[in-house]
């Protein structure tokens, strides 16, 4: 009965695409209001449609209906409830439904928020946004059809995959994901909406996609950390980032969305970059989808295994016919889309965006070179090469090391030009600042140019950032005679773009320092010990491994170590690293013990033992700043919120600091960069340890 | 609105087609199966020491005997990276002594070779794993592990009697796998005997057995 249910949604969803799609393109071209009314309508029904849909896939998860093809594949009558109704994204074919449910969520609040605007751009928005769900659709009743009728119906099945229902993060890594993920088709959508509707020309369409990028960017960037951290309290080998073809995936487009992000601005303020711009807004979406066909297809050798079948085809079909209408549709429409002003300094703010969108889109190349050279080799060369870590780092960490500084002097520097007095008061404090702590590494006995370059850009960037926020307030203190935190407050709610911006700078910063420290000081070993033995760590920290334990679970056998941690001997805590046995695996999944302290974590593993407990193998390691990793991530986030949030009707726009000199400079700035060198990382179906030796 | 309907076809072409053919060439591969080059080619020959003696007696070799690759033509030989650090290691090593034992008497030849680790690492390792029927390798400076293509651990190549790699392991070995590769390896190359010695092969175990 749910099985019925839910595929009648679907396919029922899938009608109504179609009908909105004709009745939009329909009621456009003939001049009929009501047909495009009637079309925003089937945004809403598709919508309810798929709620319904994916409520009944969850109703048949939780009820361990295994008559569902889906649920007979990830569910298990021992599986914990929170796990069960997450194995909804657990899968390709729930993962499919979700997407669906997330693309229809997005296309009704699009619509249902702008149903009002005049002209064409959300009409023929919400044609571009029914056309890729009903791709989506097209999937779900074919290669991707969760419904399927199991027969006979199999009294239990085999839970999701181990790794999958092992951490709470997997409840928030992928909702985030895709919020994030599919919600760069909104911009996507505008972007046609505007070449088809001609509005391309007036400015106003980029301020709505901007916001709306904004809000996709902000998840976008929470999932990429949460899956980081995920990835760090799970797989047990210390680290966050591997620069898996997965991972790669998600951070693609965050990168071209960055850079949008900031080139958005440039294009508000002074008409130029409109090609580019449209160009940006495409190729995030391009991404999303070739990071979906990569992942998906099974044709790079990941080890984030969705299981594949003639699912890859189908995204081939789709995004060759997304790149090919994109490529018409910019292409024809290039010739309009010329830029107005052009650069008077180049000591301005659209100067460094423009170096920003430089590095961005090389950073974004480098990338999508190393994620699709194993095709390229294959093809011109007929070698297997795998790309590993080392490629990437060496090849970001020098863009990061320039984002950084970039960071700190793009929201110093006014739009079109700087006084020579204005560069030295901007800069005095800052450049001090990273001078002092290249002094300072070097006299700690640091010797690793990126590593030290990284600290003092992040430091000058910070004081750069800071400093945006100190000059504004006080500004404001002087003029209004505020008290200084009420000046703050003033300050940023006056112009939350702008200071959500840089709020979001500081969160990149925090990630960018927090992952130097902690690839450049990350220390490990390890030993074998017997009940009450000790193992010295390093300084005065040590620890004991006191004994193993079992428990047994419904769903796994749980076998931990009971390790106490001890500064100078003395017992400052206790920690329990794991290993999960799940019911039908054949392999245990190591749940490393996590202690963290804002200078640092303590990382436990407990690598092998002996059936009588009588020793246990214990790898220790201190990563310092790693949880200043995940606070920059929030902070990212929060400074998004800030930057989205609409502006109230009734703030005063003008108050604020005014930038002296420049014209109008209280236009926004918000931008973001990527952290620095994000060292590797792997995640394996069962978890080793990779050592590449290319 | 005009439509520059040649810009957009050159794009078309020029950007659109090529990368749509480089993805549709990509269908045509699975990465799992061929990301190495050797399975169906010479095993590279390496000639390195033994550093653990292993357990079985018709496998065990004496610290600082050498193994040469080049000597074993006729023989199956499994060679099997690992290192004391890796965790799925750990996971296969039981079975993968076990069916080096089980397939010693009919001349399959098994080696660990240490990658990218000290040696007392390694023989600490295997005390503590409770010793491994087959002989241990060290290999200095990875040079065989490069010339094998490794890129992670453990990695199991399995040489035929001809010399060529007949398959690759990425991970952690299913021994079921493994016997039903030396089963048929067995069946359709015969018996597993150096070159030039026609030494009788005797079967003392039953082999083929589905292991799970």
């Amino acid at each position: 009965m749910t099985r019925v249910l839910g595929l009648a949604a679907v396919w029922m969803a899938l009608v109504m695409s179609v009908y909105g799609i004709g009745a939009a393109v329909m009621g456009l071209t003939r001049r009929r209001p009501s047909l495009v009314a009637s079309a925003f309508q089937a945004v809403y029904v598709i919508f309810a449609l798929m709620t319904l849909a994916t409520g009944a896939m969850i109703y048949a998860l939780v009820t361990h209906d295994f008559s569902v093809d889906y649920v007979a594949q990830v569910g298990s009558r021992s599986t914990p409830l929170f796990y069960t109704i997450i194995s909804l994204w657990g899968a390709l074919e729930g993962s499919i439904l979700f997407w669906g449910w997330v693309l229809a969520m997005y296309s009704a609040v699009v619509v249902y928020l702008n149903r009002n605007r005049p002209g064409g751009l959300v009409p023929w928005s919400s044609v571009a946004l029914m056309t890729v769900s009903l791709y989506f659709f097209i999937l779900l009743v074919g290669p991707a059809n969760p419904w399927g009728l199991v027969s006979p119906v199999p009294f239990d099945g085999p839970g999701p995959n181990p790794l999958l229902q092992n951490h709470i993060l997997m409840g928030v890594h992928p909702p985030l994901l895709y919020l994030g993920y599919v919600g760069m088709t909104v911009p996507f959508a505008f972007a046609v909406g505007a070449l088809l509707s001609g509005e391309i020309h007036s400015g106003d369409w980029i301020k709505l996609t901007r916001r709306w990028t904004l809000s996709a960017w902000a998840f976008l960037s929470l999932a990429i950390i949460a899956g980081m951290w995920w990835s760090y309290e799970v797989l047990g080998w210390g680290g966050y980032w591997a620069w898996d073809p997965v991972e790669n995936a998600s951070f693609m487009p965050w990168l071209t969305a960055t850079a949008f992000l900031h080139s958005a601005m440039v294009q508000e303020r002074r008409g130029m970059l409109k090609l580019w711009n449209v160009n940006l807004i495409v190729s995030t979406f391009l991404l999303t989808i070739l990071g979906t066909f990569l992942t998906r297809s099974g044709i790079i050798s990941s080890v984030h295994a969705f299981t594949t079948g003639t699912i890859g085809y189908y995204f081939l079909a789709f995004m060759a016919f997304c790149l090919i209408t994109s490529l018409v549709l910019v292409g024809g429409n290039s010739e309009g889309l010329r830029s107005e002003g052009h650069l008077d300094s180049a000591a301005s703010r659209e100067t460094v965006f423009l170096f920003n969108n430089l590095f961005l889109t090389g950073f974004t190349f480098v990338v999508v070179f190393g994620t699709l050279f194993p095709l390229l080799a294959d093809l011109f060369n007929g070698s297997q090469v795998t790309i590993g870590a080392p490629f990437f780092n060496k090849m970001t960490i020098p863009i990061c090391v320039a984002l950084l500084f970039l960071m700190g002097v793009g929201p110093s520097l006014p739009w079109k030009a700087a006084s020579r007095e204005q560069l030295r008061q901007a800069f005095l404090l800052p450049g001090g600042t990273a001078l002092a702590i290249v002094a300072l590494s070097l006299a700690l006995g640091m010797r690793d140019v990126y590593g030290i370059a990284a600290f003092s850009l992040a430091g000058f960037a910070l004081v750069c950032n800071l400093r945006e926020y100190a000059v504004g307030a006080q500004a404001r203190v002087r003029a209004h005679n505020e008290a200084f935190p009420v000046a703050l407050a003033r300050l940023v709610t006056s112009n939350r773009r702008r200071y959500g911006g840089y709020l979001a700078h500081l969160g990149i910063i925090m990630v960018a320092a927090a992952v130097t420290a902690s690839s450049s000081f990350r220390f490990e070993r390890d030993a074998t010990l017997k009940p009450g033995e000790t193992m010295a760590v390093k300084g005065d920290l040590s620890v004991r491994f006191v004994q193993m334990w079992g428990r047994d679970e419904p769903q796994r056998e749980v076998v931990g170590a009971d390790v106490e941690i001890l500064r100078d001997g003395e017992v400052v805590g206790t920690m329990d690293p794991r290993m999960n046995f799940y019911k039908a695996q054949q392999q245990p999944v190591p749940t490393p013990a996590v202690r963290s302290r804002p200078t640092g974590d303590v990382y436990i593993n407990l690598m092998a033992f002996t059936q009588d407990g009588q020793s246990a193998t214990i790898k220790v390691i201190l990563e310092p700043f790693v949880p200043w990793i995940w606070v920059g991530g929030l902070v990212i986030a929060l400074g998004a919120v800030v930057s989205a949030w609409p502006q109230s009707k009734r703030a005063p726009r003008a108050v604020g600091y005014v930038r002296p000199v420049s014209t109008g400079a209280r236009g926004g700035a918000d931008a973001t960069f990527p952290g620095a060198a994000v060292p590797m990382q792997q995640m394996q179906q069962a978890p080793t340890l990779p050592t590449h030796t290319g | 609105m005009a439509m520059n309907w040649k810009r957009a076809l050159l794009l078309t072409a020029g950007v659109g087609v090529p990368t749509i053919a480089l993805l549709s060439f990509g269908m045509t591969r699975d990465p799992r199966q061929i990301n190495s080059p050797l399975p169906g080619r010479d095993a590279p020959a390496f000639t390195r020491g033994v550093f653990a003696t292993g357990a079985d007696p018709m496998l065990r070799m004496e610290v600082g005997d050498t193994v040469r690759m080049a000597e074993h033509r006729g023989e199956i030989v499994v060679v099997n990276f690992w290192a004391s650090w890796c965790l799925e290691c750990r996971v296969e090593h039981e079975g993968l002594s076990m069916t080096a034992s089980e397939y010693a008497p009919d001349g399959v030849k098994f080696f660990g070779l240490l990658y990218n680790d000290k040696e007392e690492a390694g023989l600490r390792w295997l005390s503590q794993m409770g010793g491994q029927a087959y002989p241990a390798l060290s290999d200095p400076g990875a040079r065989v592990a490069i010339d094998y293509g490794l890129y992670g651990v453990p990695e199991t190549f399995v040489v035929d009697q001809r010399g060529q790699v007949a398959h690759k392991f990425v991970g952690a070995v299913n021994p079921a796998d493994m016997r039903v590769l030396l089963d048929s390896l067995l069946k359709a190359n015969g018996p597993s005997q150096p070159v030039g010695s026609d030494a009788p092969v005797s079967r003392t175990l039953p082999a083929g057995g589905d292991g799970s």
